[in-house]
């Protein structure tokens, strides 16, 4: 039994992003408790300070290692990830302040919750242990599920927080089922003995059953087809700053703990869970095409849309290949730099009378009102469909090439023909703010909204010019540490 | 007999006493403080047993804190406990099953001291002797598994935000009683001389 590592503060500095998250999450807390007169606004303005810092961290001093016995790791893969969820986290909080009021979050606790949230994510994204993997797991649902809800006299809102709540115990029962499977079948929770547990042992059935409900587990919570249920309603009941964060960080992080798991524990049974993947990728894909066909409601769309996306970041893993984990992270970078953007239009649209446009009907007339809220949203349904030079085809070309490159062709062409169905319903929001006939006057759209459109329609477009390079590389390292 | 041996059955005779009189109390508050006789007594046969932590654990949880939530909920719902006990012959061959079983059960668990002495020594993890009970939790919990300790803290921590931002609200025109701000008062700003004219009054 080591006890180094809690001995020296110097020791832990691969868990400084986390220690200062934590230990900021609190005094954020008892700063706005005690502090008289400060508003929401100020405490999520410190709130997005402290994820910046925590960025700035992981970013200007790295730091790799295994911590606490085992049950923490930090490796390039983890600072990728840990980076996408941090800096999803705060362009949420960002684009969060503008329509707080009217949203009901106008609340401290909001960002405090963001916080304590992200603090879920990063460590579900360093989990070396079905146990940190867990509470991380919890952390991060759990301060969802009471900001889904936060909104309490809007019914809607309510079901929102209940619906999430009740699936998301279901998910968390299936998936603690399958780790005391797993750990009963190798006798160990580290996910890196579990490797060898597996490689000493011709593959039992019950492992197998394990690692089932492992997976079952975490695709409920990046929303993979058949676990999908509950992402609509939830998606639409949230008040709209809430469904962007539900959006962005969480899903990368679920993301990056279903890699972890199947290249690291399961490595040496990758045809086993080939197959899952496979599944829950098409699933994915061809449900999401066709059921958003005929969504009315815009964030019953983007939910529709991130379903979709899951399953054509899915087609990379299941390759199980460098290139394709390789793929996986750079669709996640830029999955989560078009929901930023996409949902700082939705949260800035609103009628000249102050009712927020959630209808796709309700966008009709935005191309001549407000041409560059209608010009971000254009280029951002032109990258989800995946066209070049765009980000959203780069991010799909990979992953289709890591695909072929496995002679997993079925898979490939299922994928683009979905990603054709899709172009359909991404294409009828252009039609209708560009072709249809005005119903309502647009009021402006406030500042840091603007601004989140612009870095983000920047980064859509520039893509292969700019952090195009520089990101496929991070992607590369952070793939490589795993295998 | 030596001495640990008659505080075993000292304590131990108390247990079984004070929990018969649980179930056989005419006064439900009666039995609740036989309840925490038996938690008392049961945390002496733990300190016999070398279980310290457990022992003071016991007190202090559950004497300190379950038995007494026990009392107030005995006093405050007044429990018509006579009504409840009215078809207890009926459902009595149920208990009777039940406590066959569970008495099988401690027999089996028993007996495989009995016929197998050296299954103890074949623990998965094995107690160190070296080592106190608090050591020994204590290296667990705040050494080898802190990170997944203060993880669980940080879950707690959202429960209890959670919650309050949930169900707390404000109520605005309430009139509440501030000490302070009452005692602080002088006699200047809570009286007022007036000069009355005579045969006039305010």
């Amino acid at each position: 039994m080591s006890s180094s590592d809690v001995l020296s503060f110097s020791a832990l500095a691969p868990a400084y992003p986390e220690l200062l998250l934590a230990g900021g999450a609190v005094l954020v807390l008892l700063i706005a408790l005690f502090v008289k007169g400060l508003g929401h606004r100020a405490v999520a303005a410190l709130a997005i300070l402290l994820l910046v810092g925590a960025l700035g961290v992981l970013l200007l001093v790295p730091a790799d290692g295994v911590l606490f016995n085992g049950v923490f790791v930090v490796d390039a893969f983890a600072r990728f990830m840990k980076v996408l969820v941090l800096g999803g986290a705060a362009a949420s909080l960002l684009i969060a302040l503008p329509a707080a009021h009217e949203h009901g979050i106008d609340k401290f606790e909001y960002s405090v919750l963001v916080l304590l949230s992200t603090l879920g994510m990063v460590v579900m994204v360093s989990a070396n242990d079905l146990m940190s993997l867990y509470v991380g797991l919890e952390l991060q649902s759990l301060a969802l599920y009471v900001i889904a809800a936060m909104k309490r006299d809007d019914p809607r809102a309510t079901e929102a927080g209940l619906k999430y709540f009740v699936l998301g115990a279901l998910s968390s029962g299936m998936l603690l089922y399958g780790a005391s499977l797993v750990y009963g079948f190798t006798g160990t929770t580290q996910l890196d003995q579990i490797v060898k547990a597996v490689v000493l042992d011709t593959r039992s059935i019950g492992l197998v059953f394990g690692m089932v409900f492992l997976l079952a587990g975490i695709a409920f919570k990046i929303s993979a087809v058949p676990f999908h249920m509950w992402t609509p309603d939830v998606y639409e009941g949230a008040p709209t700053p809430v469904t962007a964060f539900l959006a962005a960080a969480p899903k990368v992080a679920a993301m990056a703990l279903m890699i972890r798991v199947t290249t690291v524990s399961f490595g040496s049974i990758t045809r086993d869970w080939q197959q899952i993947i496979i599944f829950l990728s098409i699933a994915s894909m061809v449900l999401a095409a066709f059921a958003a066909i005929g969504q009315q409601n815009l964030k019953r769309l983007l939910a529709y849309s991130s379903i979709g996306h899951v399953g054509f970041a899915l087609v990379g893993l299941s390759s199980g290949t460098t290139l394709g984990v390789e793929g996986v992270a750079i669709y996640m970078a830029i999955y989560v730099a078009m929901t930023v953007g996409i949902f700082a239009a939705v949260i800035g649209l609103r009628t000249t009378d102050g009712k927020p446009v959630e209808t796709i009907d309700g966008l009709s007339g935005l191309g001549q009102q407000r041409p560059f809220t209608a010009a971000i949203i254009g280029v951002l349904m032109f990258s989800l469909i995946g066209l070049p030079p765009l980000a959203g085809f780069f991010a799909k070309w990979q992953v289709f090439l890591a695909a072929v490159e496995q002679n997993l062709f079925v898979l490939a062409v299922i994928g683009v023909l979905a990603s054709a169905v899709s172009a359909f319903y991404y294409l009828r929001i252009i039609k209708v703010m560009y072709f249809d006939e005005p119903v309502a006057e647009f009021r402006a759209v406030p500042g840091e909204l603007v601004a989140v459109m612009g870095v983000v329609g920047f980064f859509v477009v520039s893509y292969f010019a700019t952090l195009g390079g520089p990101l496929a590389a991070a992607a590369k390292t952070a793939a490589e540490s795993l295998f | 007999m030596t001495l640990p041996l008659f505080f075993f059955f000292v304590f131990s005779a108390i247990t079984v006493a004070s929990a018969l009189m649980v179930i056989a109390a005419r006064n439900p508050v009666h039995s609740v403080l036989f309840l925490i006789l038996a938690f008392v007594n049961a945390a002496g046969l733990f300190m016999l047993a070398g279980a310290e932590f457990l022992a003071l654990i016991l007190i202090v949880v559950y004497v300190g804190a379950v038995a007494v939530l026990f009392l107030f909920v005995t006093m405050m719902l007044d429990v018509d406990f006579a009504s409840l006990r009215q078809g207890m012959l009926q459902y009595a061959p149920i208990g009777v099953v039940v406590g066959v079983i569970l008495l099988l059960e401690l027999l089996m668990v028993a007996g495989s001291f009995v016929l197998a002495p050296e299954v103890t020594a074949t623990a998965m993890v094995p107690i160190d002797p070296s080592m106190s009970n608090i050591k020994a939790l204590g290296e667990l919990l705040y050494t080898r598994y802190i990170f997944l300790f203060q993880g669980a803290g940080a879950v707690l921590l959202v429960a209890m935000i959670g919650a309050i931002v949930l169900t707390l609200r404000h109520k605005s025109g309430v009139k509440r009683q501030d000490v302070f701000h009452q005692t602080s008062r002088t006699r200047a700003e809570a009286t007022e001389l007036v000069k009355v004219k005579s045969g006039e009054g305010l």
